[in-house]
């Protein structure tokens, strides 16, 4: 097998691009200039993005380059089951528009930065902002170790890969670079080159979309290589609800998650308004489209036959379906551009990455550090130790990488979605008035983390996908986290109606709901 | 404290479930055909309903703006 070659050209293309945001990121600091000793303007932007900002924030946040990457792998691989990102983007929009202009309103007026924040003053409990807020990081961790992976692949296929101790040195660079960027700027940064990396990546789709189906002969040319099996779910046979319930509840419990995420929340309440999101949730479909061409490339690398070609062979054995993409954009396009594709890729690794390493380091600040470490510090310690956290996360994410298989990221990432999911009845249900407790929150959460990370354990974390048996010898195969989402919730709110009915009168005007201004 | 003004009406809200239910009915769109510019039903549907509750997000929006123009929405 002979290794990826060095690509001289679309490589000088890819470092121009790269030196390109990397500057971009610097110079963000000096954007709307503010004190960046300040936690609200490093880790939120100061709360001034209005509706462009935040779409092009909002869209390189929630569409990472491991989407990029891994989305049209599954399609590639495995088919229809891979297009779910489009129902689940459809229920995550009108989601964000019915709930989240209200958060960000409560936030905005106790100054709350993080999630945990709002839970502990909504509920008037350290213990259960907590969970919600180890959670958060334990659920961003493995993420931000897959953004790398995708990055990974793409300085594979530039054929930067080298051997020993050399192979590790272009990624180990990047990761500096990111690193640097972000300790200096916050949030400015991503969010200037999320505009660049969004213009590229709505390029590099739509001329995939073109230029591919015109090279082999048309969309339906395409659909015809691609065997038929892949077209269309599986029908589920007898007493089982089979891939549909497999596709609707990984719809779904994405979409239930997307938001709770720490780095959605960043990019929530750094809008400038409650409008803005509303804004927002009409204008991020957009990315949809695109994110649903983009996961049609798995179908266009079947019809390419870039699988079949000895000369992508090295990539497709380490990176097997993920390499689908890059060997593609290096078969499709002319060097040139192949190179502005990876770029895409790589820079779509950098800015999620640093968005989820800030929220991370919010979250660490002021959730454990000042609530539980240092009560009284300042302003400027505050924002000291989120940018040193911020670093620290990356580090643990590039070790993560370094260290294990890529395949353990991945996994961990699944059991982040099943784990950050079990914080939806404190955070969406707390923006209510509903009389729930504390105690029966954090039980139920309790309970959401054990039954959800025992499904995924049964499938040997292979799977995010649980065969629930039914009476009846009825099997639902479902995505884990809503079924431990269910349990979560059936406790919370038998726990928290118990509690109430034994309350008297008196206790029922200390209900932390109705002192919370909301 | 002062009680707040209460939110102008939400029930349009209500609406929004057309679309997530219309993305989650697997029978209804797992099939190939009818295909529309080459593209099986199962991808075009999907797409098609992006769209449409993009349109659907954005009408709402524009009525809730028109129902709270006494200026109370604090946001």
């Amino acid at each position: 097998m002979t290794p990826l070659p060095l690509r001289p050209v679309t490589l000088a293309v890819f470092l121009i691009l790269f030196a390109l945001v990397t500057v971009l990121g610097f110079l963000g600091a000096r954007w709307r200039r503010a004190d960046l000793a300040n936690l609200s303007e490093w880790g939120l932007g100061g709360r001034r993005f209005g509706t462009v900002i935040s779409w092009f924030l909002l869209g390189g946040d929630l569409y990472t380059a491991y989407t990029f990457v891994a989305v049209p792998a599954l399609v590639f691989s495995s088919g229809a089951i891979g297009f779910f990102p489009l129902p689940y983007t459809i229920i995550a929009f009108s989601l964000l528009f019915a709930v989240f202009p209200r958060l960000w309103r409560i936030c905005k007026r106790h100054g709350y930065i993080t999630a945990p924040e709002f839970v502990r003053g909504r509920f008037d409990s350290r213990a259960l902002s907590l969970s919600v807020a180890i959670t958060g990081i334990l659920a961003t961790m493995p993420y931000i170790a897959l953004q790398l992976v995708g990055m990974q692949v793409v300085i594979a296929a530039l054929g930067l890969e080298g051997s020993g101790l050399w192979a590790d040195v272009p990624l180990f660079v990047a990761f500096l670079i990111l690193a640097a960027f972000t300790y200096t700027s916050g949030l400015r940064a991503p969010a200037v080159i999320a505009i660049v990396k969004d213009l590229l990546f709505y390029v590099t789709v739509i001329a995939a979309a073109i230029v591919i189906p015109l090279h082999l002969g048309g969309w339906g040319k395409i659909f015809a290589a691609v065997p038929a099996a892949k077209l269309t779910l599986p029908v589920p046979g007898p007493q089982t609800l089979g891939s549909y319930g497999a596709y609707a509840t990984l719809a779904l419990g994405s979409a239930l998650a997307l938001f709770l995420y720490p780095h959605s929340m960043t990019g929530i309440l750094a809008a400038k308004s409650g409008h803005v999101l509303k804004r927002n949730a009409a204008l991020l479909p957009a990315y949809s489209l695109i994110l649903g061409l983009l996961s049609l490339m798995g179908f266009m690398a079947i019809a390419y036959g870039v699988d079949k070609a000895p000369q992508y062979a090295a990539g497709f054995a380490t990176y097997h379906g993920n390499f689908a993409v890059p060997a593609l954009m290096l078969a499709a396009f002319p060097p040139w551009f192949a190179g502005v594709a990876l770029a895409t890729i790589a820079i779509g690794a950098l800015v999620p990455a640093s968005i989820m390493s800030i929220a991370t380091a919010n979250i660490f600040t002021r959730d454990i550090y000042r609530a539980f470490l240092r009560r009284d510090a300042t302003d400027a310690q505050e924002a000291n130790m989120a940018k040193l956290v911020s670093l620290l996360v990356k580090l643990g994410a590039l070790a993560f990488i370094l260290g294990l298989p890529a395949a353990t990221a991945i996994q961990f990432q699944l059991l982040g979605g099943v784990w950050i999911i079990q914080t939806l009845p404190a955070v969406m249900f707390g923006l209510t008035r509903m009389r729930l407790r504390a105690g029966a929150l954090l039980t139920g959460w309790a309970c959401g983390m054990i039954v959800g990370t025992a499904m995924a354990a049964s499938t040997h974390f292979k799977s995010a996908i649980y065969a629930l048996h039914l009476p009846g010898a009825f099997v639902a195969p479902g995505y884990a986290a809503l079924y431990a989402l269910i349990v979560n919730l059936a406790v919370s709110l038998a726990l928290s109606a118990a509690l109430n009915a034994l309350r008297t009168p008196s206790g029922a005007r200390l209900d932390p709901a109705s002192r919370f201004e909301f | 404290m002062p009680k707040q003004p209460r939110p102008p009406m939400r029930l349009w809200r209500a609406v929004l479930i057309v679309p997530a239910l219309a993305a989650l009915a697997v029978p209804v769109f797992n099939r190939t055909a009818p295909t529309l510019w080459g593209f099986p039903f199962f991808f075009w549907y999907q797409m098609l309903w992006v769209i449409l509750s993009a349109a659907l997000v954005g009408l709402i929006f524009l009525l809730e703006e028109r129902g709270s123009q006494a200026g109370n929405d604090a946001e």
